[in-house]
């Protein structure tokens, strides 16, 4: 026993002053970046938080702290339920729909080499656009008498749609666009995890029996895209979260609040409104629900999908 | 460990080695304007251990993804037992292959790769959908026998232990065994083997390779094995094929892949130290001329016309009175491996040193630097054409000499 007594007893004489000197010098290194977070991130944060307790008015020269308040009065603001509802509705609709319609993008442009750049190219390129400016074109498209969607509505043989001024549908519209506009990134972000796959692994399956694509995919595609699914889902739930230009530009949240979301509801309070106190709480509001998503990435589903 | 087997499914012994005979017609492979494979024809009698040994690139992986049904070929056929594979898949040729990378399904148990061909076979969509076998209990029958029969091959491989496991929690030897798990659970007519030792430290390599050999005489399965490595080869198989540029150049068993090659490249790529490589020239009144030394080989080949003698180290030896053919030279290096003397003696003339072996035991050791004289055994010379064919000698010169069968 006096030697399992000894072992613990140098190890903790030795560590602390070796531990202590790396402690210093990583502060040092540390410092610029974490100067620069506060600054930029932390302190803004902190700001905002604050301003969700005042009644602070954008250009006011004084502000009264009044607590709770602005978030009680959330409570009862039918403007800010209907935004936070349509802003959930929005997203269950956009992640799940350009999540799965990206991987199987990714999946068809993968099958065939051929045209894989021109297809790629092609998908991507509502990501690349301005969405501000593409919300114009789609207003001209979506036009309820001259707009091309009902061209071919009204070929079809089917009523003409109010596709932005019908209170039931405006946002599923505003859903569709969404989706296509989204679509393009996820099924890059796919297509890499695709690449990365090995070989080896589907000619396993190949020789184990996997004849049918739907057992490939079970046996060795979906699990190897775990991590890359996750990723996506993430990414795509916050890029939801922060719908605001095709709002801006094509609804302005109406017709009556059916198409108002989180960030316009900031956006309208805090700029047009000048009410920068309740802004600022929308705004907490807001990042709850980005962070809440971050946290569930790293602490629940990061340790899940990865194999190595 | 051959009380576990008893009974077995993996291990019913005659009857098994009746089948996975092999055979390869002609097969050709080219990729864009490479040709990989060339005519390569070959008979694999069922129960066989054949090694394909050669270089990186010489197309033996090729070769053996052809006969996966990985890659095909784009002329020749293949059969297994008789009956032509060409356009079967890869599962239903009832083949099983070991990856070099293993290959394991990575979200997998242990349990759950090693069953993973049987629940493909056996269970159909609907049935390998999750919680169907709780619901109905003609799949759950089977998917307790295929439990079952993954469990046996486990015990077989001894690696019950790590059933549970996830591929990642397992060290390269383990993997290794999960992978000849998910390969012997099958049952297949032929097992192939891509390098499958070639990611494991050295010393595990050596042990893993007599395993695969035991666990081959033990399930009598016919084996196709590629390796670069000749250490492997030489040690586990039946026969060797020495491929080189998409060629098979010898197909025969390992001893005679050493001492008999029919070909100066089989001669040079196998054997450590490498065979000593000669320049001669075949002298009037049937000999050779190696440099200034006269083998009395006869090789029926016109007077003057450049051949070349290979030697291997053992069948040099130091001599004090040289009485038959011999060459001198300086001493420039000696290697001790304890059991062996390796003796690098420099020689004009040709480039490399010459390695003699030495028995350390003897007590005529020469030191650095002396200048030594290396007797030819003429008997024990391998001797190549132009083109690197080997050359048989004319019996009655040879007579004299000890031959080896």
């Amino acid at each position: 026993m006096p030697d399992s007594g000894e072992l613990p007893a140098t190890k903790a004489v030795r560590a602390p002053p070796r531990r202590r000197g790396h402690g210093a010098v990583a502060a040092v290194l540390a410092g610029p970046a974490l100067a620069l977070i506060v600054l930029f991130l932390i302190g803004p944060l902190a700001c905002v938080a604050l301003l969700s307790l005042t009644d602070y008015q954008l250009g006011a020269a004084t502000l009264n702290f009044v607590g709770g308040k602005n978030y009680a009065e959330m409570l009862s603001d039918r403007v800010f339920q209907k935004s936070l509802t349509n802003t959930l509705i929005y997203v269950a609709i956009t992640v799940p729909g350009s999540v799965l319609l990206g991987l199987g993008a990714a999946l068809l442009i993968e099958a065939d080499k051929s045209l894989r750049a021109f297809y790629r190219a092609i998908y991507f390129l509502p990501v690349m656009a301005t969405l501000i400016a593409m919300s114009i074109v789609w207003e001209l498209m979506l036009h309820p008498q001259f707009g091309i969607v009902n061209q071919v509505v009204k070929t079809l043989g089917f009523a003409r749609v109010d596709w932005l001024q019908n209170q039931s549908i405006v946002l599923f519209t505003l859903c569709g666009i969404g989706i296509w506009q989204s679509l393009g990134f996820n099924m890059v972000l796919f297509m890499a995890g695709l690449t990365s796959i090995p070989k080896d692994l589907y000619e396993a399956a190949a020789v184990d029996g996997a004849d049918l694509a739907i057992d490939r995919f079970r046996l060795v595609t979906w699990p190897m895209l775990g991590p890359v699914t996750l990723f996506v889902i993430v990414i795509s739930a916050i890029r939801s979260f922060q719908v605001f230009d095709t709002v801006q530009v094509l609804t302005k949240g109406g017709p009556n609040k059916a198409s108002e979301v989180l960030l316009y509801t900031m956006y309208s309070e805090g700029f047009e409104f000048f009410r920068s106190g309740y802004a600022s709480a929308v705004t907490m509001v807001f990042l709850l629900f980005v962070l809440g998503l971050s946290a569930f990435k790293v602490f629940v589903l990061d340790k899940r999908v990865h194999y190595a | 460990m051959a009380a576990t087997g008893a009974g077995t499914p993996a291990a019913d012994g005659p009857a098994r080695s009746r089948r996975g005979a092999v055979a390869l017609r002609q097969i050709s492979k080219s990729f864009g304007r490479q040709s990989v494979l060339e005519q390569i024809s070959l008979d694999i009698a069922p129960g066989e251990f054949l090694t394909i040994l050669g270089p990186s690139g010489c197309g033996k992986s090729t070769l053996l993804r052809i006969i996966a049904g990985l890659e095909v070929q784009d002329a020749g056929s293949i059969a297994i037992d008789g009956q032509p594979v060409d356009h079967l898949r890869p599962a239903a040729r009832v083949i099983a292959m070991v990856f070099q990378s293993y290959a394991l399904y990575p979200h997998l148990s242990v349990l759950d790769n090693i069953a993973m061909p049987l629940r493909l076979s056996r269970l159909n969509l609907l049935q390998r959908l999750p919680g169907v076998r709780y619901l109905h209990p003609g799949t759950r029958r089977v998917a307790t026998e295929i439990t079952q029969a993954a469990r046996q091959v486990a015990g077989i491989l001894r690696i019950e232990d790590l059933l549970a496991r996830k591929p990642r929690q397992l060290s390269g030897g383990q993997k290794q065994r999960v992978a000849l798990g998910r390969a012997m659970v099958r049952e297949p007519r032929v097992f192939l083997m891509d390098e499958p030792l070639s990611n494991l430290d050295a010393e595990l390599r050596v042990h893993m390779r007599s395993e695969i050999a035991q666990l081959h005489r033990r399930l009598g399965t016919t084996c196709i094995y590629v390796t670069h490595d000749q250490a492997e080869a030489m040690t586990m198989s039946d026969r060797i094929v020495v491929m080189m540029q998409g060629v098979a150049l010898q197909v025969a068993p390992p001893k005679a892949i050493y001492e008999d090659p029919s070909d100066l490249r089989v001669a040079r790529f196998v054997g450590s130290p490498a065979i000593n490589v000669l320049p001669g020239t075949v002298a009037a009144g049937s000999g050779i001329d190696v440099l200034g030394a006269r083998l009395p080989l006869a090789v029926g080949l016109p007077v003057g016309t450049h051949v070349t003698v290979a030697a291997r180290p053992q069948a040099l030896s130091l001599t004090a009175r040289p009485a038959g053919p011999s060459l001198t030279g300086r001493l420039v290096h000696i290697e001790n491996l304890g059991s062996d003397l390796f003796l690098h003696a420099g020689i004009e003339g040709v480039a490399a040193p010459v390695v003699v072996r030495h028995d350390p035991a003897l007590a005529n050791m020469p030191g650095l630097g002396d200048m030594i004289a290396i007797a030819l055994a003429a008997g024990r010379m391998l001797v190549f054409d132009g083109q690197g064919r080997r050359l048989t000698f004319e019996p009655e010169a040879a007579a004299a000499r000890h031959v080896h069968a």
